[in-house]
C-alpha cells in the first residue's frame, strides 16, 4: 500500500468508529455509564475525555499484549483476564500520575477514572481489535475513533436530558425508558452517516 | 421455615422486584447488540445465567478466606474464568455461534449484574443462596432481553427462532429498522416502560 492509501485506510476506520459504528449507538457497549452519568454536559464531556484517553492507550498495549505474550504461547483465551488487568493497572497508574502532577485535571477528571476499569466499552474495542485483526496503528486509531464516538454520544445525550429536565414525562418512562429512547432516536440519526462511506 | 422463604424472596426478587434490567437498569451493555435474533439471545442468556449462578457460588464459597482489599480483583477473575470456560466451549462445539456473538461473550465479564450480585449477595451469604440468587437474578434478566429479541426478530424478519410466523411474514411489511441498533432501543424502551408502569401500579407510591 502507498502512503496516501494507508492514510485514507486509517482515516476510514477513525470516520467508521466515530460515526457509523459509534461504538455505543451501534455496538451498545458502555451503556451503563451511558445512563447513569449523562445528566449534566459538564460531567460527561470529563467522563468522556478520561474515556478517549484511556481506550486510545489501552488499545495499543491489549495489541502489544496480545501480539506479543499471547501468540508467541498460544494462550489466546487469557486476552480476557489479560486485558482486564491492563485496563485495570493502566487506570490506577493514570490516577496516580495525574494526582501527583496536575491536582486541577485530577479534581475534573479524577473522579471518573475509577468508573472506566468497568466501562465495557473499553474492553469491547480491545476485543473488537483482536476479532478484526488490526494492526497496532489501526488499532490505536480504531481506540481513538471509538472514544470519540462514545464522548459525542454521551455529550449529546446529556445535553439533550438537560433539556428534559423540565419536560413532562409518563411516569413509567422517567429515567432509563426516556433515556433508551432518546438512544434510539440519536442511532437513527447516526444510522444516515453510512453512505458517507459507501459513496466515497 | 425461614429457609424456604428467603428461597422464596430471592427467586421473587431476582425475577420482578429487583429485576437488574427493567429495575436497575444493569448489565445491558454486553447484550442488547445480540438481540436482533432470539437464538442469539438465548445463547447470550444461558452464557450469563450460568456465570451468574457459578460466579456466585464460588465467590461465596470463598469470601471467608478473602482479603477485603483484594476482593474485586478476587471476583473479576472467577467471573473471568467462567467466561473463558463458556466461550471455549461455544468455541469447541458451535462455532458458528461463537463468531456471531463476536465479544459480547467475553463482556459478560465486565456486565455489572453479574459483579453486583457478587458483591451485594454472595459475599455475606452462604454457597447455596448464591447460587440460586446467581440464577434467578441471570434469569430475569433473561426474561426482558428474550422479550426484547422476540420482538425484534417478529417484526424486523418475520419470523421466530427463524422459523417464518404465518401473519408476520407474509401479509405485513418487515420493520427493517427493528433489526438494526435503533430498534434495540426503542423495544427495550417500551419494555422497559409497560414493566415500570406495571410494578408502580401494583406497589402503589415507591419512593423513586
Amino acid at each position: 500500500m502507498t502512503f496516501g492509501a494507508q492514510l485514507t485506510h486509517l482515516l476510514v476506520i477513525l470516520f467508521a468508529s466515530i460515526f457509523t459504528e459509534n461504538i455505543l449507538l451501534a455496538r451498545f457497549l458502555g451503556m451503563c455509564s451511558f445512563l447513569s452519568v449523562s445528566r449534566q454536559i459538564k460531567t460527561a464531556v470529563g467522563l468522556g475525555f478520561a474515556v478517549v484517553f484511556v481506550m486510545t492507550f489501552t488499545v495499543g498495549l491489549d495489541w502489544l499484549a496480545y501480539r506479543f505474550v499471547l501468540q508467541p504461547y498460544h494462550i489466546e483465551y487469557f486476552r480476557f483476564i489479560l486485558f482486564i488487568v491492563i485496563i485495570a493497572a493502566f487506570v490506577q497508574f493514570v490516577e496516580m500520575a495525574i494526582e501527583r502532577y496536575s491536582p486541577v485535571l485530577y479534581q475534573n477528571l479524577g473522579i471518573f477514572l475509577p468508573l472506566i476499569t468497568v466501562n465495557c466499552a473499553i474492553l469491547g474495542a480491545s476485543l473488537f481489535m483482536v476479532i478484526r485483526e488490526y494492526g497496532f496503528v489501526e488499532g490505536v486509531v480504531f481506540g481513538l475513533g471509538s472514544g470519540i464516538g462514545w464522548m459525542l454520544a454521551i455529550v449529546a445525550m446529556a445535553g439533550i436530558r438537560e433539556k428534559l429536565a423540565h419536560s413532562r414525562i409518563p411516569k413509567g418512562l422517567q429515567g432509563p425508558g426516556i433515556t433508551l429512547i432518546i438512544a434510539g432516536l440519536m442511532a437513527l440519526a447516526f444510522i444516515g452517516f453510512t453512505g458517507v462511506l459507501s459513496g466515497g | 421455615m425461614p429457609g424456604q422463604i428467603r428461597t422464596r424472596d430471592v427467586v421473587i426478587n431476582g425475577l420482578w422486584v429487583d429485576n437488574p434490567v427493567f429495575h436497575q437498569i444493569l448489565g445491558i451493555c454486553s447484550a442488547l447488540a445480540v438481540t436482533n435474533l432470539v437464538i442469539n439471545t438465548v445463547v447470550m442468556s444461558v452464557a450469563v445465567i450460568f456465570t451468574t449462578a457459578l460466579s456466585g457460588f464460588t465467590v461465596s464459597l470463598l469470601r471467608k478466606w478473602t482479603p477485603r482489599v483484594i476482593r474485586m480483583m478476587v471476583e473479576t477473575l472467577i467471573i473471568a474464568f467462567y467466561v473463558i470456560l463458556f466461550d471455549q466451549a461455544l468455541k469447541a462445539y458451535w462455532p458458528d455461534m461463537s463468531r456471531s456473538l463476536g465479544p459480547y461473550v467475553g463482556l459478560i465479564i465486565t456486565n455489572c449484574i453479574i459483579m453486583g450480585r457478587a458483591e451485594a449477595f454472595a459475599n455475606a451469604n452462604p454457597p447455596g443462596i448464591s447460587l440460586l440468587d446467581g440464577f434467578f437474578s441471570g434469569a430475569g434478566y433473561a426474561l426482558v432481553l428474550i422479550a426484547v429479541s422476540i420482538v425484534r426478530e417478529l417484526l424486523g424478519m418475520g419470523s421466530i427462532l427463524g422459523i417464518p410466523v404465518p401473519f408476520f411474514s407474509t401479509q405485513l411489511d418487515r420493520w427493517i429498522i427493528m433489526v438494526m441498533p435503533p430498534g434495540a432501543f426503542f423495544t427495550l424502551a417500551v419494555i422497559v416502560w409497560i414493566l415500570r408502569s406495571l410494578q408502580q401500579s401494583r406497589s402503589g407510591e415507591t419512593g423513586k
